[in-house]
This record gives structure tokens, C-alpha cells and sequence, in this order.
């Protein structure tokens, strides 16, 4: 009763282009399976396009508003033609999280290589972002204005440490909770099964104790798996502001 | 020492990380309540803001849980 087993990766197509290794795995199956949930909610949801929406299409909605009015908040109003991307982001996040809380599934964010992949990818972009649009003046970014200069030695390596952190603390937030979150529930779930085991009969009766927890973790979990990631879209938003704005 | 027990050890040193975890998380609810029963109408807008700062603090323990686990099964 090993509690990491759950992340192990399985091949179930050996691809194998060049010596990289590109095999279609248990992680891949679950991010295909996750985006055509997605496209299936928003592409079924949205069909009708009615007035009055159906409960599809309120669910697609939901969503849409949500992430809409997180953009607008978070990451000002220029942000709106970045909004694909975050919702996408987003999308991808929450709904691989909650896949992953079906018993017996695989869940791709509790794998570093997924979280940072993301994760790098907001850096990139957002890097990007505010050397396209601010050019040289950019760099400004890591020396806040009001800042007497004395201090500047001693700040700018700060800052700078921490803009290339970010990528970083970004993904192993997500990984880390979903990893423990799993873990936790796999331990929990083994109490019971050991004391059925250890003590049997009485063992079952007691062992009623974890699962009762476990039931209690699993409605954590849930609420874990939606703040996570909310928190992921909310500091991509304000990556993005900073970007933009640049402080 | 048996390295075996040093990586226990070890281990369950990498959680006291969760002390300061523990206080910070406390400090932020607690902000949270005042500041919405002083101004309940401020609800909306800090709720959201409290959150962020409890899943920020959170990753905190999560950092120290992963190295107790890297110690315990790398």
C-alpha cells in the first residue's frame, strides 16, 4: 500500500521520436480527456445561444463570467484581449483537478513537469508581454519608483530573484497541493484497510473512522481543487498587470 | 545514527515549517472575520483577497510537506 502508486505513469502507446520519449501515457490520456470535456461544455453548452439560457449553456456561462470578471479586476482593462488565454488556462486547471478526485483516475497536475510546463508558459508570455509593449523600459519593473537610490543595490537582485521565482513557486503551489491533497486521502483510505486487516471484524467497524474522514477530506479536496485553480488564474492576472502596467 | 532514523528525523524536522504556517493562516481568518464584521458590506471585495493570501501562506506548508517526502521516499 505504497500512497504515491497513484502518480505513477503508465505508457500505453511507446512513441519514441528521435530517443525523446513521446509516449502516449495515463497523463496524456487524462489532459485529452479533460479538453474534449471542456470544448464538449462550451461548444454543447453554447449551441442554442439562447436568450434564456438552458442549464448547459447557464454552466458555460458561469464560467465565462467568472474568469471574465477575474480578467477585469485582477488585470486591468487592457487585459481583455488576454482573456482566452486565461480562461483556457483556467479551464485546463480545474477541470483536470476535479477529474482527478474520480476514484481511480489519473491527475496530470500532481506531476511537476505539467505545473511547470503551465507555469512556464505564463512567464514566457507575460515576459514577453511587457518587452513587446514597454520595450527597454521594461526593466523598470524590477526598480519600484519612490525607491530612494542608495537601496537600489540591494533591491533590484531582489527583485529580480523574485520575477524569475515565480515560475517556480507558481507550479509547485499547484503540484505540491494536489500531491498532498492525493496523498493524504490514500492515507486515509490505507488506515482502513489496516485495521480491517490487523484486527478483523472489529477492525471494519473501527476502520468506519478514516472513511468518515476521508469522505470530510474529499469535500476539501474539491474546494482545493477549485482555489487552486483560481489562485493559478488570479496570479497569472496579475502577471499580466504588471506587464502592462509595470507597477 | 542509522540513516534511517536521521531521514525520520529529518523529516519531521522539515514540518516544523507548518508552526509559522499554522500562526499565519490563523492571522489572515482572523483579519478576515474583523474586518468583515466591522464592515460587512466590505465582504465582497475582501473575501477574495483572504483567500489568495490563505492559499499563498498554504504553499508555505506545502514546500515543507514536499521536502518531508523527497527526505522520506527520494
Amino acid at each position: 500500500m505504497d500512497p504515491l502508486h497513484q502518480f505513477q505513469i503508465q505508457r500505453y502507446l511507446p512513441i519514441n521520436i528521435g530517443g525523446l520519449d513521446a509516449s502516449f501515457s495515463n497523463s496524456a490520456l487524462y489532459m485529452v480527456i479533460t479538453v474534449a470535456l471542456i470544448t464538449g461544455l462550451i461548444v454543447y453548452g453554447m449551441r442554442g445561444r439562447a436568450l434564456v439560457p438552458s442549464r448547459m449553456q447557464s454552466l458555460a456561462e458561469l464560467f465565462y463570467e467568472f474568469v471574465a470578471n477575474l480578467v477585469r479586476d485582477n488585470a486591468g482593462p487592457d487585459a481583455r484581449k488576454y482573456f482566452p488565454f486565461v480562461f483556457s488556462l483556467f479551464m485546463f486547471i480545474m477541470v483536470g483537478n476535479l477529474i482527478g478526485l474520480v476514484p481511480g483516475t489519473f491527475t496530470f497536475t500532481s506531476h511537476i513537469i505539467v505545473t511547470f510546463g503551465l507555469a512556464l508558459t505564463v512567464f514566457v508570455f507575460v515576459t514577453l508581454l511587457g518587452l513587446i509593449k514597454h520595450g527597454f523600459h521594461f526593466f523598470s519593473l524590477f526598480m519600484p519608483s519612490g525607491v530612494p537610490m542608495a537601496l537600489a543595490p540591494i533591491l533590484i537582485p531582489i527583485e529580480i530573484l523574485s520575477y524569475l521565482s515565480r515560475p517556480v513557486s507558481l507550479s509547485i503551489r499547484l503540484f505540491a497541493n494536489m500531491m498532498a491533497g492525493h496523498t493524504m486521502l490514500k492515507v486515509f483510505g490505507g488506515f482502513s484497510v489496516l485495521l480491517g486487516g490487523a484486527l478483523g471484524g472489529l477492525g471494519y467497524t473501527v476502520g468506519i473512522l478514516p472513511l468518515v474522514i476521508n469522505i470530510a477530506l474529499v469535500g476539501f479536496e474539491i474546494l482545493v481543487a477549485m482555489l487552486q485553480a483560481y489562485v493559478f488564474t488570479i496570479l497569472t492576472c496579475l502577471y499580466i498587470r504588471d506587464a502592462l502596467e509595470l507597477h | 545514527m542509522e540513516t534511517e532514523a536521521a531521514k525520520f528525523i529529518g523529516a519531521g524536522l522539515a514540518v516544523f515549517a507548518l508552526a509559522g504556517v499554522g500562526m499565519g493562516i490563523g492571522n489572515i481568518f482572523a483579519t478576515l472575520i474583523a474586518s468583515i464584521a466591522r464592515n460587512p458590506a466590505s465582504r465582497a471585495a475582501v473575501f477574495p483577497i483572504g483567500i489568495l493570501g490563505f492559499a499563498l501562506t498554504e504553499a508555505v506548508a506545502l514546500f515543507a510537506l514536499l521536502i518531508a517526502f523527497l527526505i522520506l521516499f527520494a
